[in-house]
């Protein structure tokens, strides 16, 4: 029931999650953040089993800062993705496995944009665009036949409000050369 | 830090004993009797088994001793050997002044062994902030299998002055941790001179309990409080308009055992909790006063406690404010079972 969709573009990546947080059959949350800032330009994006996610994705971004702090500079964001995937790889064969699946989006200075795609079985794959959840099979096809790797921003963002589907609202934040910023927070109104 | 000046123990890192085996076992809190200003060989206390040398800042995790310790054994499989690599792996890093937790279990509860009696998680408990405070509610009833073990058993526990905790799932699990919780706090005012606030404790508890996420151990709880100085109460008494609970201090945190943790403004855990949701989000408004929002929990319980089996017999209800918690006096929701089927009766007879 949790969804979450990144999208690469020429000099951005962009983002987007669901807002709700659910127990069996009760949203007890419904502005609920699924990113997690890793740095300045790079986000963490996490679903799966309850506590799980946040237990993970608290321990990679203090993990990453740590870096940061002991070493001087950042992390790259495939660096970090790397080290994401080994984290849940050490994890995977022990008593406790972490069971989430995961978007990393980050900007760097020299690659410019990427998008990794981990999933719970720690396969990582850099991909132009990438989705979890239900409503990834939805989407995935869309992307696949609309998806050009020169798009911009705004016929993105446009495609976004098309096809997601009965989730009551969603966070979307996009990362390019200047940071993380914030778009508009999206309810799914009839179109 | 109060603690370690009163135990005279500045450089733990130095004290000798710290990496003696586990025969020289120390105990932190008997250490009053050493002498201050300096790291003696002597004055120890007698040997405890099951505590290690642990440094007086770690947080103590008391799985070995609960489960070793416990009259009814059940589920567990070899825990000697445990035991024993447990404290061994808390000798090889005594010094590290960081929040150690012991590895999990290394022998999880096996599933085919079956417990003596089967685990019910009914209640119905609610917590919600509004302009006036923080309102905690719960029923009273704990059950068994099928039967009602307790009838007037109490589920919001208070676990500080300004903080209560709503508790759902394993009445023990939730009675064992509100209690290690109580005293990890109280040692955090103690060393650091301020109350941890709302989020913090959370925080804690749902790091205490991760190591056992997987196992049987079932505890949902809500903490419900308030953060901040009571010099600052004159702000919550200003009139907080609409939907503004900007520089309220409240704080509603939803903790769970397998690990989620959200904060929110109205949070219901239990069997009972979708009835109580239905009656909360149509009446639950910021602005409402005291009055209001106490008969609208007592109603939410009440109406929960009518549909919901595992819940019921009477309703607790907790006011959290800046000068700290307010009990109301628990009431027996039978006589507002009565009363509602005499205004029921009654109105039949007018309307034929």
């Amino acid at each position: 029931m949790e969804y979450l969709i990144g999208i690469q573009g020429p000099d951005f990546v962009l983002v987007a999650a669901d807002n709700v947080a659910a127990s069996s059959i009760i949203q007890m949350k419904h502005d609920y953040d699924k990113m997690f800032k890793l740095s300045e330009k790079i986000l963490l994006l996490c679903v799966g089993e309850a506590g799980d996610t946040v237990q993970f994705a608290e321990y990679i971004q203090k993990n990453v800062q740590l870096y940061k702090m002991r070493n001087g500079y950042e992390l790259s964001p495939a660096a970090a993705a790397n080290f994401t995937r080994k984290n849940l790889a050490d994890y995977l064969r022990s008593r406790t496995p972490y069971h989430v699946n995961l978007l990393l989006a980050g900007y760097d200075e020299a690659d410019g944009p990427g998008l990794y795609y981990m999933d719970y079985l720690s396969a990582l794959a850099k991909a132009p665009f990438a989705a979890h959840g239900y409503g990834a099979f939805l989407t995935l096809s869309i992307l696949d036949r609309y998806y050009r790797p020169g798009d911009s921003a705004i016929s993105i963002t446009r495609l976004n409000k098309r096809f997601i589907l009965n989730l009551p609202s969603f966070t979307v934040r996009l990362i390019d050369k200047d940071g993380i910023h914030d778009m508009e927070k999206l309810p799914i109104g009839p179109k | 830090m109060a603690l370690q000046d009163v135990c005279g123990l500045h450089n733990p890192p130095l004290f000798p004993q710290w990496t003696a085996p586990l025969s020289r076992s120390f105990m932190p809190e008997d250490s009053t009797h050493l002498s201050g200003g300096g790291i003696h060989g002597e004055a120890f206390s007698t040997r405890l088994p099951g505590r290690g040398g642990l440094s007086p800042l770690e947080f103590y995790m008391p799985i070995a001793e609960y489960l070793t310790e416990s009259p009814i054994n059940f589920g567990q499989t070899s825990l000697s050997s445990a035991l024993t690599k447990l404290l061994e792996i808390d000798h090889l890093y005594p010094s590290l002044p960081s929040i150690s937790l012991p590895p999990p279990t290394p022998c999880p509860i096996s599933p085919s062994v079956p417990l003596p009696f089967t685990l019910s998680h009914g209640t119905t408990t609610l917590g919600f902030a509004f302009q006036g405070g923080v309102i905690a509610a719960a029923d009273t009833r704990s059950s068994c299998s099928g039967l009602v073990a307790c009838p007037a058993s109490p589920k919001v526990l208070p676990i500080h002055s300004h903080l209560v905790g709503t508790t759902s799932g394993t009445s023990a699990d939730c009675a064992l941790w509100k209690r290690i919780l109580s005293r990890e706090l109280r040692l955090y005012q103690l060393r650091h001179r301020r109350r941890l606030s709302t989020g913090g404790a959370a925080k804690l508890l749902s790091h205490m309990l991760h190591p056992f996420k997987g196992t049987e151990l079932c505890v949902a709880a809500t903490l419900c409080g308030w953060d901040g100085d009571e010099e600052k109460h004159d702000v919550a008494s200003t009139p907080q308009h609409a939907n503004a609970p900007t520089n309220q201090m409240t704080a509603i945190i939803y903790v769970c055992s397998d690990g989620l943790r959200l904060q929110g403004e109205l949070f219901s855990v239990g069997s009972g909790s979708p009835y109580a949701y239905s009656i909360l989000d149509s009446s639950v408004y910021w602005g409402m006063s005291v009055q209001e929002a106490t008969a609208v929990a007592r109603e939410a319980v009440y109406r929960a406690t009518y549909r919901d089996a595992y819940s019921g017999n009477n309703v607790d209800l907790y006011h959290v404010t800046a000068k700290g918690w307010r009990r109301r006096e628990r009431e027996n929701l039978k006589e507002e079972y009565y009363r509602e089927k005499e205004r029921e009766r009654k109105r039949r007879v007018i309307a034929y």
